[in-house]
């Protein structure tokens, strides 16, 4: 027998007391020659087929991870198909609605309460066919995109700035910060004070709720940048707005699009809050008349507006990234 | 001589490609990076600085390619210069050629030029590729084909091949060695392995405490490999200059026992290009101190 055997044999304090030492266990296997060790295996049925994972031997602490057959009722490949996974994606909003339209019918959920799918699908399509309903989208778009224009304009200057220059983080940061913890609907009052009840204050109030947004994810942006990639443009001769415009900006493009997916939400609460402030037209309008005649229907069609206006956002920021960030790895995730 | 003054005292290109540092000092707050150092690479030569982390070596190679400023001394470099960083630093947005011609004017930023350099480094059909999908190896030969396309004078290489695997580092030597042999600018390797200088470089010198405390030209044929008495021998004296023991446990009996003769002396190599340093090992190169220095 070679020396192994005997380190093992051998009462050192390192080595495991095996039980039954001298007989060849598993680990010895070495030891044995070769065609006693295969005959043994045949031999014995103790010893675990190998298609079954993850066995142990206590007495060895081998465990044996080796697989042969895949494991029963779980397919090899975990990709699911494109149409599957577009299902997934509707499966919970469709079980919600599933829900609702079974209480309503069985009357568990009184029409006080909730009403029914039916009803708010007829509302829907009384605000469309009397136009209602397309008029005030144009007309709130409107103002969301003309209000978050200005605030993203003012948010992304003002996040470059302090991102780009230490002199601009002294002098702004610390006002943006403050301001950005007032509440907009607080500013309310201030701004049918200095903009009158007319277009150019619900355009103020969304502007400047759109500000904060941006401007935070900017500023993270272009300060996350690592500075040891400035330095090597540097060295070879990118500087100033070159710099800016051809490495600082598309590097910081991932989190100021974060900023701009939140403005653009951002955009269409303080659309919201501007338009059910003497507001004559818009969802926000459509939305307070309805709430003073308790059109419960039409208050949920108009809400179901809003979600798809959620979705709409989603999507176009989605599109933007694949258009503008080519060179990340997993824009939209696996 | 054209002007271009980066210190506050005296950095001044040179354009021939050779260097030349006299008692330069850099600290910063308490503490001194480099303290009265001096050294000489002349043109075509390539010299490897060696020195324990944080010996300072990086700071020097940063004053080189102006990203720092020495506090005194005279440092005149060429005006054409590239580096090859630690990292490869390409820059995640741009595709790999557009980062070979990151910061040139536009009508040297081409894609022809940029393919021609990629083809050097064997990279022409990456030109199109985003930097997140090359390998460690193959960002670090884009970074040098990045450097090589400025032509430059002096290359100034921070330890490139420090994060690379060893098998991908033995074939980076390799090609740093064929391109430099080619386009025959002055190096300055900046590194801690040992093994790495001496295959590379015509001259090694250890940074210590601030400045040169050792300066040796390797006088191995090239192409080199590792092992043999001579690069032994080299190899021990360094790492007793940089402060490190090969065996520290062993008595010194021993470890003779198991190494090569130590006593085997450098083979001597006519090179043209060396004649600035003296050809053996001089310890604590003592350099008459200018006039100009404040």
């Amino acid at each position: 027998m070679s020396s192994k055997s005997v380190a093992v044999n051998s009462p050192s304090p390192l080595a495991r007391p095996l039980p039954g030492a001298g007989v060849p266990s598993p680990t010895l296997s070495s030891d044995v020659p070769a065609s006693e060790a295969v005959a043994s295996e045949v031999s014995t049925p103790e010893i675990p087929a190998s298609d079954v994972p993850a066995s142990e031997d206590p007495a060895s602490g081998v465990r044996d991870l080796s697989r042969v057959a895949p494991p029963p009722g779980r397919p090899r490949t975990r990709v699911r198909p494109r149409v599957l996974r577009r299902a997934l994606r509707v499966l919970v909003p469709l079980l919600v609605l599933a829900a609702w339209a079974a209480g309503s019918a069985t009357g568990l959920i009184p029409a006080k309460i909730l009403d029914s799918p039916p009803t708010v699908v007829d509302a829907f399509g009384h605000l469309i066919s009397t136009h209602q309903l397309q008029d005030a989208l144009s007309i709130s778009l409107r103002r969301a995109g003309v209000g978050l224009a200005f605030g993203l304009a003012v948010g992304l200057v003002f996040g470059l700035t302090t991102g780009l220059s230490r002199l601009g983080e002294e002098l702004l940061d610390s006002s943006m910060q403050m301001v950005r913890m007032v509440p907009f609907l607080a500013v309310t009052p201030l701004i049918v004070v200095w903009f009158g009840i007319g277009e150019t204050a619900k355009i103020a109030l969304i502007a400047f709720a759109c500000v904060f947004p941006i401007y935070l994810n900017t500023y993270a942006a272009v300060r996350a940048i690592d500075p040891k990639l400035i330095e090597a443009a540097r060295v070879f001769g990118l500087r100033g707005l070159a710099l800016t415009r051809r490495l600082i900006i598309p590097n910081a493009m991932p989190g100021i699009l974060v900023g701009l997916r939140f403005s653009m939400g951002v955009s269409i609460l303080a659309l919201i809050a501007a338009e059910q402030i003497n507001a004559d037209s818009g969802l926000g309008y459509l939305v307070a008349n309805a709430q003073e005649a308790f059109r419960n229907d039409l208050i949920l069609a108009l809400l179901f507006v809003y979600t798809v206006l959620g979705l709409f956002i989603d999507l176009f920021v989605r599109l933007l990234e694949r258009t503008l960030l080519p060179w990340r790895a997993t824009v939209v995730g696996r | 001589m054209s002007t271009r003054t980066v210190a506050p005292v005296g950095m001044k290109p040179v354009d021939s490609g050779a260097v030349h540092i006299r008692g330069a000092a850099k600290s910063f707050g308490a503490k001194d990076v480099l303290v009265d150092f001096d050294l000489d690479i002349a043109p075509g030569e390539f010299v490897a600085l060696l020195g324990a982390s944080g010996s300072g070596k990086s700071t020097l190679l940063k004053i080189l390619c102006e990203l720092e400023t020495v506090d005194h001394g005279i440092v005149r470099v060429p005006s054409a210069r590239s580096v090859v960083f630690q990292e490869p630093r390409l820059v995640p947005s741009m595709q790999v050629w557009k980062n070979v011609v990151l910061g040139r004017s536009r009508a040297l930023a081409s894609r022809a030029a940029a393919e021609a350099a990629l083809a050097e480094v064997g990279l022409a059909s990456h030109a199109d590729d985003w930097p997140r999908t090359l390998s460690g190896g193959e960002a670090q030969r884009v970074a040098l084909a990045r450097a090589l396309i400025r032509e430059p004078r002096l290359l100034l290489l921070d330890e490139p091949f420090a994060a690379l695997d060893a098998l991908t580092r033995i074939r980076m030597h390799a090609l740093v060695a064929q391109l430099c042999a080619r386009h025959n600018p002055s190096v300055l390797l900046v590194t801690h392995d040992i093994d790495e200088a001496i295959l590379l470089a015509d001259r090694v010198a250890v940074l210590r405490s601030g400045h040169k405390s050792l300066d040796a030209v390797v006088d191995l044929p090239r192409p080199r490999t590792r092992g043999g008495p001579a690069f032994e021998a080299l190899r021990r004296t360094l790492l007793a200059e940089i402060g490190v023991s090969t065996d520290p446990e062993a008595e010194p009996a021993v470890a003779d026992q198991t190494q090569p003769p130590r006593a085997a002396p450098l083979p001597v190599r006519a090179r043209s290009a060396s004649t600035v340093v003296p050809r053996t090992v001089v310890p604590r190169t003592v350099v008459p101190k200018e006039t100009e220095r404040r």
